[in-house]
């Protein structure tokens, strides 16, 4: 057997369907897209700033944690960029270069990293670092502070901090259509409504995300500000109001459906996205914070190993 | 080859491969100079073997390992045994390698003639084990797990295949024989033949009961195939046979019809030859040809890093050698460029849940992967339903981390497997 040619020789199956984690990525950040354009036009060269910052070092501290733990490159996997991309767009555009930082850090780090990466994180990353500087710097998620020097055109205050202060007489100002074009402070990526649901329906649509847990969270917060509204119309907001304002649709497309911190059996995943909603809307109306949708997924990432237990049975199982 | 589709929302439709209306006559490889045939048993030199290098042999002549055991194989051409050695399959198995030089002119052994008169269960499996399609008799004569059932399965279980199609198309009145033969020899009336909707017509002719099976991969395989055709659902870690039913493939049943009625034991192989092009072509070949001759005569290149797949694209096997022969169950042989070779990556398990939406029998991939990955493979059985895993690959398919998710669970049971042995030997 001389002169043989080498062939590859490797385990069936021999064909793939091209799905990869960059696609992934890369079309998650595609569709946030719009969104975010909108943001840079509202608010200008601060929000470019913020976004350019928070992508480059959530780049920068993967490549340095690939290389303190000697392992491959992985920042062309786009799942790291993302991470800065969606952390971004929950800032305000006035957020100081430190805080973005940091943030990056915690998110790629602490959120990632430190639970053996990609995969591994029983947290959605951008939300942990999120919720880190949310405790630490409450100030600065302040978003009727932090964006008090821009005039829009709009009343500039926070809606969900409206209600939370005035009741329903607070936001008489927001109209439906009005939220849905953005028009009300917030995140840099999280106000432009439209925005995000078209990059929502793009993903489920391209399966990029599971629809079971987008569509469960938005009726879970549906239903539960429905309720909350029937009960008390003055001190609470409507269900439409809680859909488009906040972190609600951003949560709802971009943030519960991270591939690693959340479940992927089908009912699971509605209790996960239902869970993640009721709570949301619950911290909103009762809690302390002015939005829920941090701490409600960052605690349905918790009990997501337990949920997801709930399995179809495996053929010819015997129990 | 089959590629994701813009819609990712619906599951993936991935279908086999239908056959022509009119199927092409299948291009006749001439008989190489060499062949080389495997013994179904390890060698070892200082077994008194009964076979020497330099031995004539004849077309159709049984050559059995030794005086003290069964196995054998029927030669496939006329001439000289020029090496016989070890040879080292998948996952280990080890085979006895026989080596053939060729002659020009071509001799039939008529041994198993004189007994086509009355075909006798001992008959065929002293003659009848290695003839193309890979029947297997064993199982009839195993008093722990009658058969009642025989499903003749007319539906090549892996994608781009046609060669079973083929062989109901083109040789039923083969298979009616066939047919007959084994229920005579087994006395098991029960039995049912199984192909795609478009060759229901063309089944019936072949006397045994039809049924259809679907045309979405992975459905003709075995244990989907009980599940449709026979309403039974294997359980986990056992096998269709456990159960009474075994499967026989149309060109084996054919090969049987063929071999009882002329009076000589079939030695030619149809396969599907799937070029770098994806370009699908019938091929009759010896038993035993090396694939190198098939790749000479559709003049396609082979080059370094390239891959050759014996069987199909999800559940074949690549192959290190183009010195490797067609053998009794090589229903396809495909030759992939260096640049389409599908590679598996580094990545872990992202838990994205394409394989969980994919997997016909719901195994939690997912979760799996990450034992087996660990090498926990008692606990990936116990819990994770390593053994209800039917083999189709798709997890691998769809694998949005490029894992080798399917080779794991291969190996996984092998692994187990031979810890069973192991176990079961020293106690
Ligand atoms: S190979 Fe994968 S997809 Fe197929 S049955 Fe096994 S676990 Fe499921
Ligand atoms: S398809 Fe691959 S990456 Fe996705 S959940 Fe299954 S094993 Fe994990």
């Amino acid at each position: 057997m001389l002169n043989q040619k080498k062939l590859i020789v490797s385990h069936a199956p021999f064909c793939h369907d091209g799905s990869s984690i960059s696609v992934r990525s890369y079309h998650m950040m595609i569709a946030a897209l719009p969104a975010v354009l909108f943001g840079f036009f509202q608010y200008g060269i601060n929000a470019v700033g913020v976004v350019a910052l928070s992508i480059s070092f959530a780049i920068i501290w993967e490549l340095a944690i690939n290389k303190v733990t000697k392992r491959s490159i992985s920042i062309g996997d786009g799942n790291t960029a993302l991470i800065g991309l969606l952390f971004a767009m929950l800032l305000p555009a006035t957020s100081p270069w430190w805080l973005v930082i940091t943030g990056t850090f915690v998110a790629v780090v602490i959120g990632k990293h430190i639970f053996g990466g990609i995969g591994g994180n029983p947290f959605n990353p951008v939300l942990i670092g999120l919720a880190i500087l949310m405790v630490s710097w409450k100030d600065f998620f302040d978003f009727d502070q932090a964006l008090l020097n821009y005039d829009l055109g709009f009343a500039m205050v926070y809606p969900l901090a409206a209600v939370k202060h005035l009741g329903t007489p607070g936001i008489e100002a927001f109209s439906t259509g009005g939220l849905l074009l953005g028009q009300q402070s917030g995140g840099i990526g999280a106000t432009f409504g439209l925005g995000l649901i078209l990059g929502g329906i793009y993903l489920i649509v391209r399966g990029f995300i599971r629809w079971e847990i987008s569509i469960s969270f938005l009726a879970g917060i549906f239903i539960t500000a429905l309720l909350f509204n029937l009960n008390n119309p003055t001190l609470h907001a409507g269900p439409l109001f809680h859909l488009f304002t906040g972190y609600t649709l951003i949560g709802a497309f971009f943030l519960a459906s991270e591939d690693s911190s959340s479940p992927v059996n089908f009912i699971p995943m509605l209790i996960y996205g239902a869970g993640a909603g009721i709570m949301t809307v619950l911290v909103r109306n009762l809690g302390s914070y002015v939005d829920g949708v941090v701490f409600a997924i960052l605690l349905m990432n918790l009990i997501n190993p337990i949920v997801d237990k709930i399995r179809p049975k495996a053929l010819g199982k015997v129990v | 080859m089959i590629k994701r589709s813009f819609i990712g929302l619906a599951k993936p439709l991935i279908e086999y491969q239908a056959m022509d209306v009119t199927p092409l006559e299948p291009q006749e490889i001439s008989i190489p100079k060499k062949v080389t045939l495997f013994i179904d048993r390890p060698y070892n030199h200082r077994d008194s073997i009964l076979l020497n290098i330099g031995d004539q042999v004849k077309t159709g002549q049984k050559l059995s390992y030794s005086e003290d055991s069964d196995a054998y194989v029927i030669s496939t051409v006329t001439g000289t045994i020029s090496s016989i050695s070890s040879f080292i399959g998948d996952y280990g198995k080890a085979y006895t390698a026989i080596s053939i030089d060729v002659d020009e002119n071509e001799e039939t052994d008529d041994q198993f003639k004189e007994l086509i008169e009355d075909p006798t269960l001992d008959t065929a499996s002293n003659y009848l084990s290695g003839v193309p399609g890979n029947p297997c008799f064993k199982i009839f004569s195993d008093p722990e797990r009658p058969i009642n059932t025989i499903i003749v399965s007319g539906a090549d279980c892996d994608l781009l295949i046609t060669t079973n199609q083929y062989v109901v198309k083109a040789h039923i009145n083969a298979i009616n024989n066939g047919v007959r033969v084994l229920k005579k020899i087994t006395g098991i009336d029960n039995i049912l033949i199984a192909v795609p909707e478009n060759l229901m017509q063309d089944a019936v002719a072949s006397g045994a009961e039809v049924r259809t099976v679907d045309s979405e991969y992975p459905s003709a395989l075995p244990h989907l195939m009980m599940q449709t055709i026979s309403g039974q659902v294997v359980p986990a870690g056992k096998s269709c046979e456990d159960l009474g039913v075994c499967f026989f493939s149309t060109e084996a049943v054919a090969s049987i019809g063929k071999a009882f009625n002329e009076g000589s034991i079939p030695v030619t192989k149809t396969l599907t030859f799937i070029d770098k092009n994806g370009e699908k072509t019938l091929v009759s070949a010896r038993i035993g040809t090396p694939v190198s001759e098939i790749i000479k005569a559709f003049n396609v290149t082979l080059n370094e890093q390239d891959r050759i797949i014996f069987g199909g694209p999800m559940t074949g096997s690549s192959i290190y050698s183009e010195d490797y022969p067609v053998q009794a169950d090589t229903d396809a042989i495909i030759v992939q460029d260096k640049d389409h070779v599908a590679l598996v990556s580094e990545y872990p398990c992202i838990n994205c849940g394409e394989c969980i939406r994919i997997c016909p029998v719901n195994v939690p991939v997912n979760i799996l992967v990450r034992f087996l990955e660990a090498g926990q493979y008692e606990e990936a059985a116990e819990h994770y339903d390593l053994y209800s895993c039917i083999e189709c690959g798709l997890c691998s398919f769809v694998c949005v981390s490029k894992m080798p998710v399917f080779h794991y669970i291969k190996l996984a049971k092998y692994e187990l497997d031979r810890i069973s042995i192991a176990e079961a030997t020293n106690a």
